[in-house]
């Protein structure tokens, strides 16, 4: 039988799986990080603490773009009704990113930084060592590659296909994701500048264009698995994305409060930052009103949790934690503290890992040749899915925490202890967060297994028997 | 919603809503890079702390410090590193790493140059010297 509509949508399989072959790889160097909290010196000096960082976050940005990209790869030619313009190109880039992305991460691990820079000739255009930007200029200029490849291809596939709302939004956020890595080559050795600038790619991407790409994959799945009317689904997606860009644009300067930018950004960010939960809000409401209203009962549940999972995590993690400590006066006191990475923690995993899960689980099965995972494949996703999140939420209340405390005797006691002294007495917390963190690898070795699990004969009756589970 | 707000009507406030906030946002941008000349020890840094700055990159020192507030939470603050310690701690600091001190946070060593020592307190100086509104709150960071 023939699931896909458009065969070419096939190119997004490799894309899905070299994503979570990188998470699984991202997860490992995170748990190596939480215990370098606790116990300093592991892994000193073969794995130092800054490269394991590297990795974990280079990891982590590089497994989400391959979902992005799968995702598009996927939802672009089934909205544009026409074949791909160039699976072939898309075959090659992926195998481009991933070479490059793997050499990458072997240059991290097997020779020092410093090293790395020469090697790769960074004297010539100085762009590495900038935190989520330490790749080698090569590496840079490489992702600037595929990227164009593949927004030429996605490009071409929906202009001469019919033209959706949904597939505009998602173009318009690939193409601002694109334009703003450019700025990751802008290096200017006033520091102030090179800080103000950085920001254009970090913030611009995951609290601006990345938003419309989160909304586009998650308006994709809806309308597949509710059957809602498609114009509904886009009228939707158009608020969202407008409440996303407008706050999240000027919100911007809630991370020039503190850096040598001027002081109105205090007013500036802080306003309209703290309107920033505002698009995720209106995407939890988006994704439970769409399921509410459905048309039909779509037989794979596991992706039906992961986009109400999407909605609600997102929410938490980037709109109400970002809110605790978006406004000037709290984040004077919070600023580069635990708490940011309590935030960054959960808002990453809830809006981005959570919405590339979703695509990959609608559109795997499919990808596989099946119409839908059988009953103990999903039974066990939908484990690993509640394990990954709880697990997530334990590592952001650790982590908050170990925030507040480090906030109270760092920074707002009379007799402030130095960094050092504080975090010995986090430690407690730490250990928390790190068990939390073997509790999402079991999550994710869970979510692993699941894509192997067959039924057996008397699984499908357990699983009649009992639809209050799911 | 309701069926009187259209698919259009929302489709037209985005693309009004975005290029309104797209150029306020490049209006202030070009307001703060005006101003930043007053908030900042030197308009040019000079070419000492042009060469920290380029150190501070190739050890990848974020990976571990914050600098106002930014970079990764393992390690001190060092945008007032220059004010907290001096000088000739910092320098003394960067050469005795690692402690070795079992159990204990490592810092690599990176066998730095006088020349590269001093360029990289030029850089830590003038970072210390930006108007950041006062931040951090004390002198531990």
């Amino acid at each position: 039988m023939q699931l896909l509509q458009y065969k070419s949508q096939a190119v997004a399989k490799p894309y899905f799986i070299a994503a979570i072959a990188l998470f699984v790889a991202q997860i490992l160097f995170g748990l190596v990080l939480g215990l370098q909290y606790v116990i300093g010196d592991v892994l000193f000096p073969a794995i130092p603490f800054n490269i394991a960082r590297m990795v974990h976050t280079n990891l982590l940005i590089v497994w989400l773009l391959f979902g992005f990209m799968g995702a598009a790869y996927y939802l672009v030619p089934e909205e544009s009704e026409t074949e791909l313009h160039s699976p072939l190109l898309a075959y090659v880039m992926f195998w481009v990113f991933l070479i490059a992305g793997a050499l990458t991460i072997v240059g991290y691990l097997a020779v020092p930084y410093a090293t790395l820079a020469e090697m790769t000739g960074n004297e010539v255009l100085a762009t590495m060592g900038r935190e989520f930007l330490e790749q080698p200029t090569i590496t840079k200029v490489g992702i600037v590659i595929v990227a164009l490849a593949f927004l030429y291809n996605i490009g071409m596939t929906i202009l001469k296909g019919r033209k959706t709302a949904l597939s505009t939004i998602l173009l318009i956020g690939l193409i601002g994701l694109a334009v703003f890595f450019l700025f990751a080559f802008y290096n200017p050795s006033n520091l102030v500048k090179d800080k103000y600038f950085w920001w254009w790619v970090v913030h611009l991407w995951v609290e601006g264009v990345w938003e419309l790409i989160m909304a586009a994959i998650l308006g994709f799945v809806l309308l597949k698995i509710t059957g809602v009317d498609r114009e509904v689904i886009e009228k939707w997606l158009y608020v969202i994305i407008t409440l996303a860009l407008v706050t999240g644009v000027i919100g911007t300067g809630h991370h020039y409060y503190w850096i040598g930018a001027p002081s109105y950004w205090q007013w500036w960010g802080g306003i309209f930052s703290a309107l920033e939960p505002l698009p995720f809000f209106a995407m939890t409401v988006f994704c439970f009103n769409m399921v509410n209203r459905r048309r039909r009962q779509h037989p794979n549940k596991a992706a039906t949790l992961w986009a109400l999972g999407t909605g609600v995590m997102a929410f938490l993690g980037a709109g109400v934690w970002g809110f605790l400590h978006t406004l000037a006066p709290i984040n004077y006191y919070t600023h580069g503290t635990q708490i940011t990475a309590a935030h960054g923690h959960l808002a990453f995993f809830g809006a981005y890992v959570m919405v590339v899960l979703t695509i990959i689980s609608y559109a795997m099965p499919l990808l596989r040749g099946r119409e839908v995972n059988p009953e103990r494949a999903q039974v066990l996703e939908m484990w690993s899915f509640w394990l990954m999140t709880v697990s997530m939420v334990f590592i952001t209340l650790f982590l908050t925490a170990a925030g507040l405390l480090q906030v109270w005797l760092q920074r707002v006691i009379p007799n402030p202890q130095p960094f050092m002294e504080v975090q010995n007495q986090l430690a407690l917390f730490y250990w928390l967060r790190w068990l939390a963190g073997v509790a999402f690898f079991i999550g994710l070795v869970v979510y692993l297994y699941s894509f192997f699990a067959k039924d057996k004969p008397q699984a499908v009756e357990a699983g009649e028997i009992q639809p209050a589970a799911t | 919603m309701s069926a009187t707000f259209t698919k259009s009507m929302a489709r037209n406030i985005f693309y009004g809503g975005t290029v309104f906030s797209v150029l306020l946002f490049l209006a202030l941008t070009f307001h703060t890079t005006w101003k930043l000349p007053g908030r900042i020890p030197t308009a040019t840094p000079s070419p000492e702390v042009a060469r920290g700055k380029h150190l501070w990159e190739t050890r990848n020192c974020i990976g571990c410090h914050t600098l106002l507030g930014e970079g990764a939470y393992f390690a001190p603050e060092l945008g007032n590193v220059y004010q907290r310690r001096g000088p000739e701690f910092i320098k003394v600091w960067i050469k005795a790493q690692p402690t070795k001190v079992p159990g204990r946070r490592q810092m690599p060593q990176f066998h730095f140059t006088d020349q590269q020592l001093d360029d990289l307190v030029a850089f830590l100086k003038w970072a210390s010297e930006i108007n950041t509104e006062n931040w951090p709150p004390n002198i531990e960071g």
